[in-house]
């Protein structure tokens, strides 16, 4: 590893509204290293890069590629400059082919034939072994291979400084050891990759080098082996190890009530296979399986997201008819779904109106929820969930994803639902706020509450589901209770064969 | 809770800012021009009624139709994020039924006129429903769908009649497009002020724009969330067809004549022009009822300042196009984040400033 | 199945968007087709349609087809069709002034007549038998003879104009132009309303906001006159035979000429939309005439003589 300095950003200010986003942020990155960036939501991470990537003009401090002092205008002086990024969001157009992606706003471009480009594309696909070909939408292609064509992307600009913000959050684990692969073949060849994830055992694995924000200021930069996982988290979240103990305590499940709340039968959407399945009172139960296996679409039919096409239910031993959403809440089914941004949250509109619109949605049209009344419930919920927001009037677009997420939460927790799905309610967010949910997940079951509890991160399952429910192929291939409750069973079901 | 009252209000000031400044500068504009432009008399009319007279007044009166269209256009691009470009022809049916009505009648009476509008509102609602049906359940985009009626809509009002311009006469009539005597100030602004109270009231007593807002900005949220994204797409062009009804019948009785050519011709983009001038967004999603309004006092200000300037009316149209190029450009995303930038480094940096547009 | 819905529902309102006409197979009597815009055109194109299907009918011993659209191909299409029917004549008020040489050489090879009515073509004489036409400048000076012969002390006039560069607006515009020019009269305001009432409202508003003063409204169709008219009356401006304001219109719809008769305007140019008699007179003398062009003799009406049999013979609509 050289001990050449690649990239320096000193002193860095960045202020919004009411918000010091960054104060005085230095940062070093040297050729040829992995270097984690970490730092619970609203660090200063995103705000970080943005400034690097051009996204946002700092307010104050230099940046030096290479010991040159340079000023960065827009993402696409950044990329000239050799910085390229890979977005948390994909932030490609899913219109346009895989090509087309790949080769876009580039220089040159235009010259280049296109047969000519789907062949250099094709070419670097099948090295990177992304499953996806040059001439298909990139629409039509899972959410895993967008990212990775996105990371194709920015390998072909040949940068010199590589960002990789969430890179893993969509990619299941085969997919992050080829990525991994690849991000240590180009750490071979002298490039320079920050890497920002929440993924603490996945930092550990990859990284050489760890720097920790919080609250927009740097905490400090350690080399990997020497900062043991605990004090990583100690240092991002600012307390003492003591503190964090509960971290393997919360194991001690609260056993459901006989009750069954939600049962049903031969259950079938246009997106889901038929299944049973049924939830009792105060259960928390998950689904697993990897990407593509169908956890999510199963949920979505018992919510009546997709189209409902068979089956028979029953709510509290009645039968019920769950064919839209409005059904279900009507029932008292909340359901937090997968993909925040195009799902969850109204970008544009204030926390506050995020909050209570569900609940709005089940008063009705000609039952308005008063101003007083719904600024009561934000700030109730504000305060409850801790959720970090410059007033309840921002629009919850501009607060970080883990803050979005205690958002859509609130709004559900308002309508005080009998039954919860959560579908990844902890992805993309900081391990603080992973333990928050995770506890309000405990708490809620306590009360009596049903929640299905859905992550690609097994062990959070494991601590807070007392039964999994375990799909491959869009159907559903085993249930594990009790002491069939650990990894290696999980992941042998999930695998298949003998399980 | 005062602080965040202040700061809610700034920031609705914030998308108000160029519709204001636009009337300003055409105050400013005009005083320098003619220091009596907005002297307001008291003149009676030929029926011997004491009525307001002045530029002023026939300014809010005139845009009394463009200022209803608008407040109803701003609900569909709310929530459909598109536009309805058939605002003008479904008026001309409307005004057509209206007249029809009348004349259907021995005697116009306060009752016929009633009768007349309810119809009228209803054929009005039919039509927004046949668009709001291709936009909401066909998912064809609003200005196509609605070109359907843009294109025929004038011929249907034709039929209605059967004659080229249909004229009715009675007081009750004059009094709706011109004044009630005894009362100074115009019908038609009255008219205006009681739709938007009844917008006002609409958003008070229903969830109507939260609902809208949630569809347009992420219609697959607000879907999960329980909302019937086809309904409140098709309700807003239902209230935008009670909209064009209530134009259409103002259009009708100003003159107390009906032209389906002419009744209200071109105002389809005269109606969007204000929508966009107050400050919308015409993809959708976040919407200013007040905006709009302003918008189109803006752009009747801005018509009879140069009816004022005696400009040859061919050349109004080309003047008009630049006035509101600048303003939409001046009210452009881009343009608005430099200048909050300018203005921020004005302020100096100690304090806070509040910047639109501004993420994270 | 929604697809299936989606085209039901258009080809519904397309079909509901055309106009369909059809005429009826008999023999013995002398065929005609007429090539029209559509009545829905304008009260003017409504009574000229309606004088035609009058004139040309049955009892009068004509066998007649009709065909009306506002674009010029279509109406070549149609009059291509009527040829290869085999009409007697054909009777063509043209959307457009060219591209009728072909169509017009067809029908002479087939020995089928033509009448030109309203509107001129772009083409060799020798193509039609008759062109019967208004003559749109003459109307003009018809009116501003008349306005002169008011005696007015002075001359103050708004001038309403129709859409610029249309016939109409050329013609009517023309002789008070000359007046303009001459210093006869006053240009208070010269403004085009593109025939929209509510356009002409707001323009005489507009001049009375001002302060400017007038006498003369000379608005150059019905509807713009009655907008400026209603215009005067929110300002409490009199106008008529007793009052100060002299209010002018063109066309003759019925409605306007009882504002004539009630003494609240003052004068309505004619603009005649019969010329089907003067065609049929041709048709059944089969004598040609003297010139191609026939102008159709064209009144003005002033409030002082107008009678109700004058708008019942030569009034528009109802």
């Amino acid at each position: 590893m050289q001990e050449e300095c690649l990239l320096t950003m000193r002193r860095i200010d960045k202020r919004f509204p009411g918000v010091l986003a960054l104060n005085g942020v230095d940062f070093t990155l040297r050729a040829g290293e992995i270097h984690a960036l970490m730092g619970e939501n609203g660090a200063g991470k995103s705000t970080l890069i943005k400034v690097l990537t051009g996204v946002y003009q700092m307010d104050g401090g230099e940046i030096r590629v290479e010991g040159e002092r340079i000023a960065i205008h827009s993402p696409q002086d950044a990329q000239n400059k050799g910085i390229s990024t890979v977005y948390q969001e994909i932030t490609l157009c899913p219109n346009l082919t895989v090509a087309e992606n790949m080769f876009i706003g580039r220089d040159g471009g235009a010259w280049v034939r296109q047969r000519e480009l789907e062949r250099r594309a094709d070419a670097l696909l099948t090295r990177l072994g992304i499953p996806a070909r040059s001439t298909q939408l990139l629409g039509s292609c899972s959410l895993a291979v967008q990212q990775m064509v996105a990371i194709a992307r920015a390998v072909d600009m040949k940068c010199k400084v590589l960002i990789l913000d969430e890179p893993t959050s969509s990619l299941d684990e085969k997919e992050v050891q080829r990525l991994f692969d690849l991000m240590r073949d180009l750490k071979s060849r002298g490039v320079g990759i920050i890497f920002v994830t929440h993924f603490l055992d996945q930092v550990y694995e990859v990284s050489d080098r760890i720097t920790v924000l919080r609250n927009g200021e740097l905490v400090g930069e350690y080399l990997t082996e020497e900062l043991p996982q605990l004090q990583l988290v100690s240092k991002m979240i600012g307390k003492e190890l003591e503190e964090l103990s509960y971290l393997g305590e919360t194991e001690e499940k609260k056993t459901a009530s006989a009750e069954t709340f939600y049962e049903a039968e031969g259950l079938s959407s246009s997106d889901a296979l038929p299944f049973d399945f049924s939830i009792r009172k105060g259960e928390v139960n998950g689904f697993t399986g990897l990407l593509g296996s169908g956890r999510s679409e199963s949920v979505r039919a018992i919510f009546g997201a997709d189209k409902v096409t068979g089956g028979t239910v029953r709510v509290n031993g009645k039968p019920a008819k769950i064919l839209r959403p409005i059904d279900a809440m009507k029932h008292g089914i909340g359901y937090l779904a997968e993909d925040r941004k195009r799902d969850g949250i109204i970008a544009e509109l204030s926390v506050r109106e995020n909050i209570i619109l569900a609940l709005q949605v089940m008063n009705g049209m000609f039952r308005p929820i008063s101003r007083s009344e719904s600024e009561a419930f934000a700030d109730e919920y504000i305060k409850v969930l801790n959720i970090k927001t410059a007033s309840r009037e921002t629009p919850v677009g501009s607060l970080s994803g883990g803050n979005q997420q205690k958002v859509i939460l609130a709004r559900w927790l308002l309508t005080h639902p009998d039954y919860l799905i959560l579908d990844e309610p902890t992805r993309g967010i900081d391990v603080g706020t992973k333990l928050e949910i995770q506890k309000l997940v405990l708490k809620l079951a306590e009360e009596g509450v049903s929640v299905t509890f859905i992550s690609s991160e097994v062990e959070e399952m494991l601590r807070t589901c007392s039964r999994l429910i375990v799909m491959r192929d869009r159907h559903v291939v085993g249930e594990l209770t009790g002491k069939d409750l650990n990894q290696t069973q999980v992941m042998k079901t999930i695998a298949g064969g003998e399980a | 809770m005062k602080k965040n009252g202040r700061k809610l209000s700034f920031a609705g000031l914030g998308q108000l800012t160029i519709p204001l400044i636009a009337i300003a500068l055409l105050v400013v504009f005009n005083l320098i021009r003619d220091p009596g432009f907005f002297s307001i008399g008291i003149s009676h009319n030929n029926n011997g009624n004491a009525v307001l007279s002045g530029n002023i007044i026939s300014i809010i009166n005139g845009a009394s139709e463009l200022a209803v269209l608008a407040m109803g256009m701003t609900l569909v691009t709310a929530a459909c994020g598109g536009q309805d470009i058939s605002v003008g022809a479904a008026a001309a049916i409307a005004g057509s039924v209206f007249v029809k009505v009348l004349k259907a009648g021995a005697s116009i009476t306060a009752g016929t006129v009633i009768l007349a509008f309810l119809c009228s509102c209803l054929v009005a609602m039919i039509f927004g429903m046949f668009n709001g049906t291709l936009v909401a359940v066909f998912r064809i985009q609003p200005m196509i769908a609605t070109l359907i009626l843009y294109t025929c809509g004038r011929s249907v009002a034709y039929w209605i009649n059967g004659g080229a311009t249909p004229t009715v006469s009675s007081p009750i009539v004059t009094g709706i497009g011109s004044f009630i005597p005894g009362i100074p100030i115009p019908t038609p602004v009255i008219i205006v002020a009681v739709t938007a109270i009844l917008f006002k009231l609409l958003f008070r007593f229903t969830a109507l724009g939260l609902f809208t807002q949630s569809v347009g900005i992420n219609g697959s949220a607000a879907r999960l969330n329980g909302i019937n994204e086809k309904f409140i797409k098709l309700l807003s062009f239902v209230i935008l067809g009670v909209c064009v009804s209530i134009a259409g019948c103002i259009g009708v009785s100003r003159l107390g004549l009906i032209n389906h050519e002419t009744l209200l011709i071109d105002i389809e983009m005269d109606t969007i022009l204000a929508v966009a001038i107050g400050g919308n967004n015409l993809g959708g999603g976040k919407f200013k009822l007040s905006g709009s309004i302003i918008g189109a006092y803006v752009i009747q200000m801005l018509t009879i300042t140069l009816y004022a300037m005696k400009v040859s009316s061919t050349d109004v149209k080309a003047y008009k196009a630049v006035v509101i190029i600048l303003l939409v450009v001046i009210g452009s995303p881009v343009i608005k984040e430099r200048f909050a930038g300018w203005a921020a480094r004005l302020r100096g940096r100690s304090k806070k400033v509040s910047v639109k547009g501004a993420e994270e | 199945m929604r697809k299936i819905k989606a085209l039901f529902l258009v080809t519904m309102l397309a079909l509901c968007c055309m106009v369909t006409a059809c005429g009826k197979e008999d023999d013995g009597k002398i065929k005609v087709g007429v090539v029209n815009n559509p009545p829905s055109e304008s009260g003017y194109r409504e009574a000229n349609v309606k004088d035609m299907e009058a004139v040309f009918s049955e009892a009068n011993g004509y066998e007649l087809k009709t065909f009306y659209s506002i674009k010029n191909d279509e109406q070549l299409q149609a009059a291509q069709g009527f040829i290869t029917d085999g009409v007697d004549y054909l009777l063509i008020s043209a959307a457009e002034t060219t591209g009728w040489d072909e169509v017009l050489k067809k029908a002479k090879e087939a020995g089928i007549k033509v009448y030109l009515f309203d509107r001129m073509i772009d083409v060799d004489e020798s193509l039609y038998e008759a062109a019967v036409v208004s003559d749109m400048a003459k109307e003009g000076e018809t009116a501003v003879n008349w306005l002169l012969a008011q005696n007015l002390p002075e001359y103050k006039v708004i001038h309403i104009q129709g859409a610029m560069g249309s016939d109409a607006q050329i013609g009517r515009t023309g002789a008070l132009d000359a007046q303009f020019a001459s210093g006869k009269m006053k240009k208070v305001v010269q403004q085009t309303a593109t025939w929209d009432e509510a356009e002409a409202k707001k323009i005489v508003e507009a001049v009375i906001n001002s302060g400017e003063d007038f006498n003369v409204i000379y608005a150059e169709n019905d509807g713009m006159a009655k907008g400026a008219v209603a215009a005067l009356d929110e300002a409490g401006i009199t106008h008529g035979t007793d009052g100060k304001v002299i209010v002018m219109g063109f066309d003759c719809n019925k409605w306007a000429l009882r504002e004539l008769l009630a003494g609240k305007w003052n004068y309505d140019g004619q603009c005649s939309p019969f010329q089907a008699k003067i065609i049929s007179d041709l048709i059944k003398s089969g004598k040609a005439p003297a010139s191609k062009k026939i102008i159709n003799e064209e009144k003005g009406f002033d409030a002082k003589a107008l009678t109700q049999s004058d708008i019942d013979t030569y009034g528009l609509g109802e």
